[in-house]
């Protein structure tokens, strides 16, 4: 339990998607002008990584991983399908992304109204794929783990992209110079809040 | 299909090198569209990695634009987007096999990005706005020309994070040692991942400030 929170922790403040890794920089940028659109987006980020981290999980330890497929019997124990990967993973989170859709706008109409054209656009956010593929480089031992981190991940995200929709909103009343107006400031104040994110590095629970 | 327009343009027209130039400076995906970001900020740490992610993310994009357009009439509308990951899922897994046997220690430093060519921004972004209406050799140079504007902002980024951080350029001591002796240290905060993005802003700002058509309102 306690390695559980650990690791939900770290991929919220020392491993975040933005300030580390820079993934999903691109609707990052493109949907923070207003905190209203950017928190939709966030808590659909966060949806989608829980959903796909741990499903791309079982795919890569139960198909591609070198020896993954030892439970259809011992002669393929040498096989190696983890160049399959990318194709795995994309397909994966592209039909995802689609059920999520149907499965939200059967139930819920409104939440489904309010998220509108970012949930198909989560399909191609660097930061759903980011997430399998470090799941993949990092090794988790368990579905949790690997959970707790597609979770953690995404709140991470959440908590990025409001941060930046609340800044922006409020820059717009400053005198920035005219050339660094909207995406230049963006990306400088992006980067300081990334050295400020910098200064949880090395906590542990 | 393309009755309406018959006649043979020449290999190198008017058109098709403005496809080739334009991304280099006032269509530059990178500081002007906004594409491909992800990748970008985070492989340029040093000069010999982010030259090999260009050349990847180039080959990537004009293959893809190529193949896209020339499957353009064919491909279903409703399913397109998943027809264009698939074609470009293939294409990443070529790549990264390439690299695995010829570069490893660069293919291991790169280490996920590569796979991450698959949701860069500028390959869909292309795909969806160029290819799937223009011509194949002139969405294949179009593909060519945002692969070189995205890879002269990462050597751009990169040169001036390798020089100021470690004081290498491409592995190779260029400071000299005159400097240290003076009481020169190398920035260590270059090196950190945030000062990649203020690195691209300055880059923006140098940009616009000479091209007044680009500046935003807010």
């Amino acid at each position: 339990m306690e390695n559980l929170i650990n690791i939900f922790v770290k991929s919220i403040f020392i491993d975040n998607m933005i300030f580390a890794y820079f993934l999903g920089m691109c609707s990052y940028l493109a949907v923070s002008k207003t905190v209203k659109t950017s928190v939709g987006l966030g808590v659909a980020v966060i949806f989608v990584l829980g959903i796909t981290v741990p499903v791309d999980y079982l795919i890569n330890n139960y198909l591609l991983r070198k020896g993954a497929l030892t439970w259809l019997g011992s002669e393929f124990a040498s096989v190696d399908l983890s160049f399959l990967s990318f194709i795995m993973f994309i397909a994966v989170i592209a039909s995802m992304v689609q059920l999520v859709e149907m499965v939200i706008e059967k139930f819920s109409p409104t939440l489904y109204a309010s998220l509108g054209i970012f949930l198909p656009l989560i399909a191609v956010n660097c930061a759903i794929l980011g997430g399998s593929l470090f799941m993949q480089e990092r090794e988790y031992e368990s579905i949790a783990e690997a959970t707790s981190f597609g979770l953690g991940s995404g709140l991470g995200w959440f908590l990025a992209i409001v941060a930046i929709a609340a800044i922006r909103e409020k820059i717009r009343y400053s005198n920035v110079p005219k050339p660094l107006r909207g995406l230049g400031i963006t990306f400088i104040i992006t980067g300081l809040m990334g050295i400020a994110f910098m200064s949880f590095m090395g906590i542990k629970l | 299909m393309s009755s309406e327009k018959t006649e043979r343009e020449p290999m190198f027209s008017a058109k098709t090198k403005k496809l080739l130039i334009g991304p280099l400076n006032k269509d530059n995906p990178i500081t002007v569209q906004v594409l491909g970001i992800c990748s970008a900020l985070a492989v340029t740490v040093k000069l010999e990695p982010a030259f090999v992610m260009a050349v990847s993310v180039m080959v990537v994009t004009a293959m893809s634009n190529l193949l896209i357009s020339l499957l353009r009439n064919t491909i279903p509308p409703r399913i397109r987007i998943i027809v264009q990951l698939v074609v470009i899922a293939a294409l990443v897994i070529l790549v990264d096999q390439v690299l695995k046997a010829y570069v490893y220690d660069v293919s291991k430093q790169l280490s996920v990005f590569v796979g991450l060519i698959i949701t860069n921004c500028i390959i869909m972004g292309r795909l969806e706005a160029f290819a799937m209406a223009n011509k194949p050799w002139d969405s294949f140079v179009d593909g060519i020309g945002n692969g070189l504007g995205y890879g002269i902002i990462l050597i751009i980024v990169a040169f001036f994070r390798e020089l100021l951080g470690s004081g290498t350029i491409w592995g190779f001591h260029v400071m000299p040692k005159a400097f240290y002796d003076m009481g020169y240290v190398n920035n260590g905060m270059m090196i950190l991942p945030p000062m990649a993005l203020v690195v691209v802003g300055i880059i923006i700002w140098v940009q616009r400030s000479r091209n007044p058509e680009l500046q935003e309102e807010n």
